[in-house]
């Protein structure tokens, strides 16, 4: 505990000198940073896709697409900004101050703290790292140990490519998380689960830093029968085990679909199953693996519980020591099951029933507000009573998933899954204070407005607020006489 | 009865009700007839709690809650709308929107200071955005605290914006109960306490809270008008008891006697010889504070600075407007937030120097430098984080709405007024919208090297492999 209390108030303390030094601030570090970034996912990529190989059995078709892709998107949206994020933005000044001039400035909070996950290991670090350069801080990034190929690669390659003396890497568990989450930050950002969250927001209320916590839930995915079922089904499977095998906080979590229609989405999801991943699941290259034995056991529990084994439609093969577990499809588990009750967060895909449709929303509500949900279906009405009773990180309707490609979207949760969001311009200003700068000249006084207060000059007064301009006039031109 | 009120106030939003626009709209209007109706009584509770003068109960409460409410009436429209953004290619075709939705049930815990304006400010947004409110109105404006008691139930849907009343132990009860978000406005150390409540339901926060303000005076100003708006940012701001209140100055050595005699010359003329007689100076709030800025102004290390002022009445609770030269940089009149009648003045060599000093304390909510000179002003506005600033002039900042107003560091998190209180109380849900349609194959399992090359297209913008993706390339059979 003390070795990590050391390393961390050393890398904090280089990094405030740093900072003071005015080093991140100008355009030219943040945008050499950005291209250093993005020269690295593209040089590298080949070690990028090794590790999360490693530490996942990631397909290489999704570390680039899902990983490595985001992260050089990321690199060239915020370089592409960058002027335009860091210009001031000019605001109406109002009558009462005239004349003056109002802006809102863009400034760094200074020194942050970036917490990532182990589902998408080399994305969850970079992303927010992206943001936390473009608005000119200087960032320690706490890699996820339980994906260790990719924290000791993001170990070795940072330095190599971006200004150490600015940004730092910090490997470690707990004890070294500990260690960081007790120094003071001007920012921290973690992305992980409910619990450590409250954890990191308790850390960050001692020294008053403010948070963004990027957590999960579970997503769930409406499916009416008025839907093209086949297209439905691809973008279901995609979205689940198309990424990181379920291992991703915005996958399908469950179904909720009506019992007339179930046989059909089920059959229909069986086919693409069978078209992705062929007979064998376990065998094929397309599929992450279980990150470890943990997570394993942890979704063996849920898939054993009583009164829910039986209602295995398809899948439920596993190889504990390949650390696998094919797409597993679950019809009308038992609600207050715990496959139910927790964020299932693998290929585990419960499918649910209901008389009608609409009764899918009282069930969602009755759950914690999830990161992002889905609906399929062609009715327009159906569609907009989803948007209005939903409330949820984000929301896609008729796929899965993609919304976080697109940067002009705030990605992030509400209520038990997160607080704040990043992404495109989001992500600079996450890690930003925005300064409220007003300007005046001396010409100009008031003078109704300093003591002694009398009578005369609150009417005076009182009418300028009211947008009086005789009153205006009256008070420029220093009204009452006599003060 | 926390959790009453939060049970009650659950289920107030959940059946629906205070979503409308119109339900929304009628409870804003509402509070302006409330404004309109009961100035006098909300002046008079204002005088009671802090013998606040009757200009700046208008003034800094009255007219900026009025304000607040007509803004948001007036922008409310445009705000609820859903914000279509660019749709990525990478998704064509589909529709992408920000669409704005209420978090739910929050609490407001309000200060004592404007214990009108910061109790209906907030409100104000969050009641724009939709959602159901508790309001803790401070229990040291007590006057206050029980006209909202009294009125807001009268003029609102008291089944979704309730008052609670009472002091530490009913605001820890509320701070128990799970909330969508809560903001409070007050000091650090409640700050702390207020965040780690929240954290136990992962409840967002906005903190509004205070510091030391620092004014750095350059020589190079119209002196006359620079005291007169520093003496009316400080005194006339319910007598320096103002989260943005000048704190402090700092000037050079060879301007200070400049600045101090022109000090004393505009306090004389806005308060009189006796200022304890003046109407136009409020009270401290209580025995306790009253305390707190006398002991700092009779400790040792400080008594014998006082160039002006210094004058108290116990019984009264009133301090004078209060100045001092060259204090240590030690003693607790500069190490605490003042928040009163006292105004020490720092001298430096060159006037530079008071950025660094500046900077070597917490984020303050509010800076100010008085200064024609254009660099200087610069190097201010770049190099001095605060929460707000303001270049020759002091405290108007929070009266424009379209400037977020809210800290930064120790002074705080989050901001509001105009449409920031909109945001502040709002969840902003990212929308895509997909037909069934512009289905890429290229995107399923089993992966191969050409889907793979297509995607890779794809994702660089191409808009050949865009085309060859939506044609189904590569081709397999179905």
């Amino acid at each position: 505990m003390e070795a990590a209390t050391v390393a961390a108030e050393a890398a904090l303390g280089q990094l405030r000198a740093s900072f003071a030094s005015g080093r991140t601030r100008p355009a030219a570090w943040r945008a050499a940073q950005l291209r250093g970034v993005l020269r690295m996912a593209t040089e590298m990529e080949a070690e990028i896709c090794a590790a999360l190989r490693a530490d996942l059995a990631k397909p290489c078709t999704e570390a680039y697409v899902h990983e490595i892709s985001l992260v050089k998107s990321s690199c060239m949206f915020a370089l592409k900004n960058l002027k335009k994020w860091m210009k001031p933005k000019k605001v109406p000044a109002g009558v009462l101050t005239f004349p003056s001039a109002a802006r809102i400035a863009a400034e760094p909070l200074g020194v942050v703290l970036v917490i990532s996950a182990w589902n998408y290991p080399f994305l969850l670090a970079i992303d927010p790292i992206i943001g936390a350069i473009a608005a000119g801080n200087a960032v320690v990034l706490k890699p996820s140990e339980i994906a260790p190929a990719t924290s000791s690669l993001l170990a070795n390659l940072l330095p190599r490519f971006v200004d150490g003396s600015c940004v730092r890497i910090v490997e470690g568990g707990v004890p070294e998380t500990t260690a960081l989450l007790e120094q003071k930050w001007d920012k921290i950002f973690y992305t992980g689960n409910g619990k450590v969250g409250r954890i990191v927001m308790n850390f960050a209320a001692k020294h008053l830093t403010p948070v963004v916590l990027e957590l999960g839930g579970k997503c769930p995915v409406i499916v009416d029968s008025n839907v093209d079922l086949h297209v439905a089904a691809k973008r279901i499977a995609s979205g689940k085990w198309g990424c990181n095998n379920g291992q991703a906080c915005i996958s399908p979590d469950f179904i909720i679909t009506t019992k007339s229609f179930a046989p059909k989405l089920l059959d229909s999801l069986k086919k693409v199953l069978e078209k992705f991943y062929g007979k064998d699941p376990l065998l094929s290259a397309d599929l992450s693996r279980i990150v470890n034995s943990n997570h394993f056991n942890r979704l063996r529990r849920l898939m054993d519980e009583e009164m829910v084994s039986d209602k295995i439609v398809f899948g439920g093969q596993s190889d504990q020591q390949e650390l696998k577990i094919a797409p597993t499809l679950l019809l009308d588990v038992p609600l207050d099951s715990a496959i139910m009750k927790e964020e299932i967060f693998g290929p585990l895909l419960p499918i649910i029933t209901v008389d009608k449709i609409h009764e899918s929303f009282a069930l969602i509500n009755s759950m914690t507000k999830p990161l992002a949900a889905y609906i399929f279906t062609k009715n327009s009405r159906l569609q907009h009573q989803f948007e209005r009773s939903i409330s949820a990180g984000g929301m896609i309707i008729n796929d899965t998933s993609v919304h976080l490609t697109n940067p002009h979207l705030p990605f992030g949760g509400v209520g038990e899954s997160g607080m704040g969001a990043y992404h495109g311009t989001f992500s600079f200003d996450a890690f930003s204070h925005k300064k409220a700068v007003l300007a005046r000249s001396f010409g100009i006084e008031t003078k109704a407005r300093y003591p002694p207060y009398t009578p005369a000059k609150l009417k005076i007064l009182k009418s300028v607020l009211k947008g009086n301009l005789v009153a205006m006039i009256q008070a420029v031109l220093g009204c009452p006489r006599g003060a | 009865m926390a959790e009453e009120v939060a049970r009650e106030l659950r289920a107030s939003f959940k059946a629906g009700r205070t979503r409308p626009a119109e339900w929304r709209a009628a409870q804003l209007r509402a509070l302006v007839r409330m404004i309109e109706e009961k100035e006098a009584d909300i002046s008079a509770a204002l005088h009671a709690d802090l013998a606040k003068p009757t200009m700046e109960s208008y003034l800094h409460e009255i007219s900026l809650a009025k304000a607040a409410c007509k803004f948001a009436l007036k922008g409310m429209n445009s705000w609820v709308k859903p914000e279509k953004v660019p749709a990525a290619i990478t998704t064509f075709p589909s529709s992408a929107q920000i669409v704005s939705e209420p978090l739910g049930v929050v609490l407001i815990i309000s200060a004592w200071n404007y214990p009108f304006l910061l109790s209906i400010d907030p409100v104000i947004g969050a009641i724009a955005a939709g959602n159901a409110v508790v309001l803790k109105p401070s229990e040291i404006a007590p006057a206050t605290s029980s006209l909202f008691a009294k009125l807001l139930p009268e003029y609102v849907d008291n089944s979704c914006i309730k008052v609670v009343e009472g002091g530490v132990p009913e605001t820890t009860d509320l701070l128990e109960q799970k909330w969508d978000k809560i903001f409070y406005t007050g000091n650090g150390t409640v700050g702390r306490i207020v965040m780690a409540a929240a954290a136990k339901h992962l409840t967002p926060v906005a903190l509004e809270l205070g510091g030391k303000c620092p004014v750095i005076v350059d020589s190079d100003v119209d002196l006359h008008v620079a005291v007169k708006r520093i003496a009316v940012g400080k005194w006339g701001c319910n007598n320096g008891q103002a989260c943005i209140a000048p704190d402090y100055i700092i000037t050079t050595k060879s301007f200070a006697p400049q600045l101090v005699d022109s000090l004393k010359r505009v306090l004389e003329r806005f308060y009189g010889q006796d200022p304890l007689q003046s109407e136009d100076l409020s009270r401290i709030v209580n025995s306790k504070h009253f305390q707190r800025l006398t002991n700092l102004i009779e400790d040792k290390k400080v008594a014998d600075k006082i160039v002006y002022g210094g004058q108290a009445d116990e019984k009264q609770l009133k301090i004078a407007p209060t100045v001092l030269l060259d204090v240590p940089l030690d003693s607790e009149l500069m190490t605490e937030e003042i928040f009163g009648p006292i105004l020490p003045i720092l001298t430096v060599e060159k006037i530079e120097e008071s950025i660094d000093f500046v900077n070597s304390k917490t984020k303050p909510l509010a800076a100010y430098l008085f200064t024609k000179n254009k660099k200087l002003q610069d190097n201010f506005v770049s190099n001095v984080p605060a929460g707000g600033m303001l270049v020759n002039d002091v405290a108007l900042h929070l009266a424009n709405p379209h400037l977020p107003f809210g800290g930064v560091g120790d002074s705080g998190m989050g901001s509001y007024h105009g449409k920031f209180s909109f945001d502040c109380f709002s969840h902003k849900k990212a929308v895509l919208i997909r037909g069934f349609g512009g289905e890429a194959t290229a995107r399923y399992p089993p992966y191969t090297q050409e889907k793979q090359k297509i995607l890779r297209g794809l994702i660089n913008g191409s808009f050949i492999a865009l085309i060859l993706a939506l044609l189904g390339f590569p081709r397999e059979k179905r």
